[in-house]
């Protein structure tokens, strides 16, 4: 570090001297490796292009697949008899189904009788309200039952309860995952380097690839999607837990410390309460990513909203799925207000907006508000109008068939647009990129990463990234991995150019900012494959859908990431930048991107893993690819071993991806030092000159 | 040996790898800094320090930034781990104490004030104070009672619903005072408390120390990089640097007879008639002296012997213990004010 700040000052002295030797020679050789990738490319396609692509047709399989297979039915048989099964997986299996099914049972439906739920809508309605202003305020209380009654007006109360029922199931096994083993990352340095690159990797798989292992291993319904959903939702309450505690500065801790605390005094009174805000925002990323999760868990036959979308995305029916989608973004909202309402009720008191309830008050009214919940719950449970939502003032089929016909209108009438822009953009970017991609040998592939890997980051990088391809092949996927990988790339791009238009524009002006921002984070709670519902109206079941979901999905973090990386550019450099006479367009490119480089790289990063998510989700509404796998594996036993080798192919892609992404991220501080650092130490050159 | 509180020998606290065996390794001991650094990588920040505190003294460590102040006084309750050496507190090594041991004496013995206060946002003034009492298992009513008494005594009655973030960096320091205070310690360390504070308020807080100092008698340990605040609280002053003591002793002391070129340039800014006593610059009594004239103490500072020597026709003799031990007059005087420096 000290050494390349040095390299740098002496650059800027020898600037006069005509030999610009030392500054050129480093990122030189980094242009040379890329540039003989490129070239290896280009002359591989051209001369080998059709040979050696690996591709295997969609309905055949290679002998791995068939292990795989059978891997499966030898779990299908031996799952009442093999100890592992027997003492482990099924008694959680049965636990968790147990948890689930209590609560679906209160919210949603019972299995007996007339399916009517512990509690009915009404009383549903009443407690969930009552809950939203006991953690939050009477905005989100309203806020709650108005969209929970909305759900009963469109004919989907049941379904949201099933979803709804899910989420809290996993929500509440997530807090009890997440916060002892987030303490324990915030209290021991030990266990926080070992559970970190757990996390990263995590995080970095497509929410889809957790669904067929887990439904290997604990059948499908809502059990395996509790798990799959706690598994994913629980990372970032660890990580929220443990930033908490860490966060807390070292002279409060060490003036406890000095007053003779124990460890778990210490604890309690000074970490636990201090990181309270830190923690209920993880129990809100948390629950956004629980609620992600349980509509995509429909694949592996999770009840709720989500199966709604899915069979309407398979009998690309528009109509019923905007409907359903509605809900769930209408579920997404009420969760993210509601626990933020919370977290910002956990702000220490003097940062609070003053409530206008003095504080027994609210207590009094709170009370009186509970007894009223009670009362409804009593309804609910024995008049059936309070049990049931009144079929007569079901909204839904008027939605749906509103729906369709205008996306039916839109089809027909903007068909000239949306499809001259569809076939534009796959004939004349995606389908050329694609074929270079899959058409090349894939040896030549295997050089070109490879020396990109060694570029960025040395022989580590490139042995992991070898590995990686090998793996892929080894999986007998390697044609729909390369499918996959253009329309994540091609996606990619287009959220870099976003993530730059509008990062910068952002980072200039603060009411931009302030007015996108928001929008932003709401795009980010979405669940994934709500994205594909609208573009499936507009450009019907085809990859280039998937593209533009996941192009949307992608962008918000990519510009956010931008935009603060722009932000962060300090002041002073940009006003030197300025008073020395600069355009506004020279202190975009000269100043504020140089400088913002590691934020660019961190946002082609977060934008692959997004795009990457999605165009694998896109497999719903008709992208190939390995996706198209996973979802074949679901839907065809058949089909299962390769299924699976799908998803660990997304694993690996995935990794391949985060990997070189992120140490091209890091690379370029290196030279960014070179070439921005100078920019500062100039300016005032050019001032005295 | 009741009148030594806190007795500190051999003490080393040395950061980096393989730290533990530098004190013992008479060869390593003995190199300065930047040699140790480049031979082992080790930083020494306290080395081989030996001091005692008496009883109800206010006993100052100054230091530039660097110079290993703050590590030593986080020694004293082991905040920060010493290398080697020996802490005594009342007859006991606090450096072989147990956690429990360890627990007990900074409940009840020792607390200490820091210099970014370090009170804890999600409580009251009143229950921050309270703190040190909650941790060592005091019943509500008895520490909210204690609490208040001590509130007031650091002058912040009316504020304990208040929380810290809504005081002024000199009032949250005196809720981290008070908090050191309710504990009723014997001792009670400062690591640099008030130069986070803007002038004005430091001088009240230090004139609040001094007060405090006054009624209750506890012994101070007190470190600071401000020479003029080591002069106005201190009984006594350690000047450290490097991680080693410089010198040690009163502050006209360190005025009248700095022990080397780095003490003597250190306190070269201060006004010695603020800090000199006449006993530093007292010269034999001439022969012609008036057996009749004035008599002041060799302990009053220069300052306010001023008026005396220039409102008396002849020099003013000096005693020490009930016998004249010298004379002052105007030349003497005019030429300390000068800043010429006197005969020590």
């Amino acid at each position: 570090m000290s050494a390349t700040l040095t390299e740098a000052k002496e650059t800027v002295r020898t600037e006069p001297s005509p030999n610009p030797e030392p500054r050129r020679r480093r990122p030189s050789r980094r242009v040379v490796l890329l540039g003989s990738a490129a070239l290896t490319w280009l002359l591989g396609f051209l001369f080998l292009h059709g040979t050696a692509t690996l591709a295997l047709p969609t309905s055949e399989l290679t002998d791995l697949h068939r292990t795989l297979n059978h891997f499966n039915s030898w779990v299908a048989s031996n799952r009442t008899d093999n100890p592992v099964f027997l003492y482990l997986l099924s008694p959680l299996r049965t636990g968790v189904d147990a948890v689930a099914n209590a609560f679906t049972t209160i919210f949603a439906a019972s299995t007996t009788g007339l399916r009517l739920p512990e509690i009915g809508w009404l009383g549903t309605v009443a407690l969930l309200g009552w809950i939203a202003w006991a953690v939050g305020n009477a905005r989100v209380a309203l806020l709650t039952v108005a969209v929970f009654v909305f759900f009963g007006l469109q004919g989907l109360f049941v379904e949201a309860a099933y979803t709804f029922a899910l989420v809290l199931t996993a929500v509440l096994l997530s807090l009890c995952v997440g916060i002892p083993l987030g303490v324990l990352a915030g209290v021991s340095s030990r266990f926080q380097k070992a559970v970190t690159p757990v996390l990263d990797f995590m995080q970095i798989l497509p929410s889809f690839v957790y669904l067929a292992p887990l439904a290997l291993v604990f059948l499908i319904g809502p059990a395996s999607a509790v798990i799959a959903t706690v598994i994913y939702a629980a990372p970032p309450i660890i990580r929220l837990t443990a930033h908490g505690i860490r966060g807390i500065p070292e002279n409060t801790r060490e003036a406890s410390d000095s007053l003779g605390t124990t460890g778990l005094q210490r604890l309690f009174t000074l970490q636990i309460p201090m990181a309270k805000r830190t923690i209920v925002m993880g129990i809100n990323q948390g629950t956004m990513a629980a609620l992600s999760m349980v509509t995509i868990a429909a694949l592996i036959a999770a009840p709720g909203l989500g199966q709604v979308v899915v069979r309407a995305l398979q009998s690309l029916d528009v109509g019923t799925a905007v409907n359903a989608g509605l809900s769930i973004v209408l579920m997404a909202i009420v969760l993210d207000r509601v626990t933020t309402a919370a977290s910002e009720r956990a702000k220490p008191k003097t940062q609070r907006r003053q409530s206008k309830l003095p504080r027994r008050l609210r207590t009094i009214l709170l009370a009186a508000g509970f007894a009223i919940v009670l009362v409804l719950i009593q309804l609910s449970r024995t008049v059936l109008w309070a049990a049931q939502f009144p079929q007569e003032v079901n909204f839904g089929p008027d939605i749906v068939n509103g729906v369709a016909g205008a996306s039916d209108w839109l089809q027909t009438h903007l068909s000239l647009l949306t499809e001259t822009f569809r076939e534009g953009m796959t004939v004349s970017l995606l389908n050329p990129f694609q074929t270079v991609l899959t058409d090349t040998p894939f040896f030549i592939i295997f050089a070109v990463l490879a020396l990109a890997a060694y570029a960025f980051g040395g022989w580590k990088l490139t042995a992991l990234v070898l590995g990686c391809l090998a793996a892929i092949v080894y999986l007998g996927l390697w044609g729909d991995a390369m499918a996959t990988l253009a329309s994540t790339l091609v996606a990619t791009v287009i959220v870099m150019l976003l993530g730059v238009v509008f990062g910068v524009a952002m980072g200039r002006s603060k009411r931009l900012d302030n007015f996108l921002r928001p929008i932003l984070d709401a795009g980010q709670t979405l669940p994934s494959f709500v994205y594909l519902v609208p573009f499936l109206g507009l450009f019907g079941a085809t990859r280039f859908t998937a593209i533009v979901a996941g192009v949307i999905y992608a962008a918000p973090a990519a510009i956010k990431i931008m935009a603060d990386g722009i932000t962060g550019v300090s002041p002073t450099v940009v006003e030197a930048a300025v008073s020395s006479g600069s355009t506004p367009w020279q202190v975009i490119t000269k100043v504020q991107l140089p400088m913002a480089r590691k934020s660019l790289g961190l946002a082609a990063n977060q934008g692959l893993i997004y795009v990457l998510a999605m165009v694998v989700v896109g497999a719903l509404v008709g992208a190939g690819g390995l996706g198209y796998d996973v979802v074949g594996g679901f839907v065809q036993s058949s089909l299962f071993g390769k299924g699976l080798a799908a998803g660990l192919a997304i694993v690996f892609l995935g990794i391949l991806l985060d990997r070189i992404t992120q140490a091209a991220a890091f690379a370029a501080p290196a030279r960014s030092h070179r070439t921005a650092k100078p920019t500062p130490n100039s300016v005032p050159t050019t001032k005295e000159a | 040996m009741n009148s030594s509180d806190i007795s500190v020998r051999n003490l080393w606290k040395v950061f980096g790898p393989g730290g533990a065996k530098i004190p013992t390794n008479p060869e390593l001991a003995s190199l300065s800094s930047s040699e140790l650094l480049a031979r082992t990588g080790c930083v020494a920040a306290v080395r081989d320090m030996n001091f005692d505190v008496a009883k109800g003294e206010v006993f100052v460590i100054m230091g530039l930034s660097g110079s290993g102040k703050s590590t030593l006084i986080r020694c004293l309750t082991r905040l920060i781990e010493p290398t080697s050496g020996r802490v005594t507190v009342g007859n006991k090594n606090i450096l072989e104490a147990n956690a429990a041991e360890l627990r007990e004496l900074r409940r009840r013995k020792m607390s200490m004030v820091f210099q970014h206060f370090g009170l804890l946002p999600h409580r009251t003034v009143l229950d921050n104070v309270a703190y040190g009492l909650q941790i060592r298992g005091a019943s509500k009513s008895e520490r909210y009672a204690r609490s208040r008494e001590v509130i007031e005594l650091v002058g912040l009655k009316g504020y304990e619903q208040h929380f810290p973030e809504q005081l002024s960096g000199g009032m949250q320091q005196r809720v981290g005072l008070g908090r050191a205070l309710a504990g009723d310690p014997d001792t009670i360390l400062f690591d640099e408390p008030f130069s986070a504070l803007d002038p004005l308020i430091r001088r009240d807080m230090q004139a609040e120390v001094i007060r405090l100092h006054k009624d209750m008698g506890k012994t101070m340990v007190f470190v600071t990089h401000d020479l003029s605040e080591a002069l106005k609280l201190g009984d006594r002053i350690l000047i450290m640097r490097h991680g080693e003591a410089v010198q040690c002793g009163t502050g006209d002391e360190l005025v009248g007879s700095p022990a080397n070129d780095y003490i003597a340039d250190f306190v070269s800014e201060v006004p010695r008639s603020d800090v000199l006593t006449l006993k530093w610059i007292a010269e034999a009594v001439a022969p012609g002296t008036p057996s009749d004239a004035p008599v002041l103490s060799s302990s009053t500072i220069i300052r306010d012997a001023i008026h005396t020597v220039m409102h008396s026709s002849s020099p003013v003799l000096v005693e020490e213990a009930g016998a004249i031990t010298g004379q002052i007059d105007r030349d003497s005087i005019l030429s300390v004010l000068r800043g010429v420096r006197a005969a020590a």
